[in-house]
């Protein structure tokens, strides 16, 4: 059981690192709907840059950081699919270092009473335990 | 590709409405460290780990809509929500903006409580809220999981951009006016057909799960001892 959950979570960061590493370069690069809708009312050139009018966009701060992965790429690489591969790559790997190993650290080990309230039981009692 | 951002960047809410959105993200995350911590045993903390990740995954391919040069790419709430619960879904996605904030330029610092509410809490409540009524009304059926998936997705993804909405009329950095309602429209319609896509997603990966590992989807979990029955507590049994 513990066995094949791990299984399940390999085979699943192995799906998540190939969408992120490889698909993720033949993703849309059209504005998202957030960023269309704030670039309302101005014109934006080939390359995506605002060029005139009137829009929220055009508030848009520097941000605080960057950094050399900032926007899905990587400094110092031009080939934007492999810039944006290797960066996805390295965000699938710290944030499932970083949202696993958390939650690891803060799990309720086995045979711990939870000290909450009672709807805490339902659903390891109605589960198969791993 | 000079800016590949998906979320409120610097600058387009101002500083006094993005703390105060700051305070709440981090008040309702302490809240589900608290509520998801019951829930965190030594299966769901690997499988939260995966969901987060597959979400950051995920957001990074955008699909076009039928909208000519716009794109949508999935927020991830209800999918969270269904895998792994409402507590423990909504820290995955916070967790994802986090990285994306803090490493990858995408959304600003100072904006991080914003998104945070939007996707991870307004997304994840939404959805879950939904997972809950459709899975008591719809049948014990993979196709009974798909339509929750899809339909929990969609409006998750709707009620969301709304969020952003609420919060641009609250403080936003060009004061629209009237146009508040043409940046709503706009803001709704595109994320309608967006929502289509999330559904889709969410729907195909949630099926996915339930046909390998039943008992790593919460959603079915919940449904009581029916639907686990199939995974009966042998063996491993503590």
């Amino acid at each position: 059981m513990r066995k094949r959950t791990w299984g399940f979570i390999a085979s699943g960061l192995l799906v998540s690192l190939l969408l992120a590493g490889v698909v993720s370069s033949f993703a849309s690069a059209d504005p998202d709907g957030l960023e269309s809708a704030l670039r309302e009312g101005c014109t934006v050139d080939a390359a995506g840059t605002v060029t005139g009018g009137d829009c929220p966009a055009q508030r848009e701060a520097e941000h605080e950081i960057g950094g050399p992965l900032a926007d899905y790429g990587v400094s110092g690489i031009t080939d934007d699919a492999l810039a944006t591969g290797l960066s996805g790559v390295v965000g699938v790997l710290l944030t499932f270092a970083l949202a696993g190993g958390g939650f690891w650290l803060v799990r309720r080990r086995a045979g711990q009473q939870t000290t909450q309230d009672g709807d805490a039981a339902q659903p390891t009692s109605t589960a198969g335990v791993g | 590709m000079e800016h590949l951002a998906m979320h409120i960047s610097n600058g387009i809410i101002n500083g006094p409405v993005a703390a105060i959105f700051a305070v709440i993200a981090l008040a309702a995350m302490a809240l589900c460290v608290q509520r998801g911590r019951q829930h965190l045993d030594d299966r769901l903390a690997p499988m939260a780990g995966l969901v987060a990740a597959f979400i950051f995954a995920v957001q990074m391919i955008n699909f076009p809509i039928f909208t000519a040069g716009v794109s949508g790419h999935l927020l991830g709430g209800a999918l969270a929500a269904l895998l792994v619960g409402p507590w423990v879904g909504a820290l995955c996605v916070a967790v994802v903006l986090t990285v994306q904030a803090l490493v990858f330029g995408d959304g600003g610092v100072a904006m991080l409580g914003l998104n945070i509410t939007n996707l991870a809490i307004i997304g994840t409540a939404a959805a879950y809220l939904l997972i809950v009524g459709l899975l008591r009304v719809l049948p014990r059926t993979p196709a009974g999981l798909a339509v929750t998936a899809f339909v929990s997705a969609l409006v998750s993804v709707v009620a969301a951009a709304l969020g952003f909405v609420l919060q641009y009329q609250l403080g936003g950095a060009v004061y629209l006016g009237d146009n508040i309602a043409g940046l709503a429209g706009t803001i709704a319609v595109t994320h309608l057909l967006i929502g289509v896509g999330e559904g889709l997603i969410t729907a195909m990966t949630v099926l996915t799960v339930a046909k390998t590992r039943p008992d790593l989807v919460y959603a079915l979990r919940a449904r009581g001892p029916v639907a686990s029955s199939p995974v009966p507590a042998v063996g491993g049994a503590r």
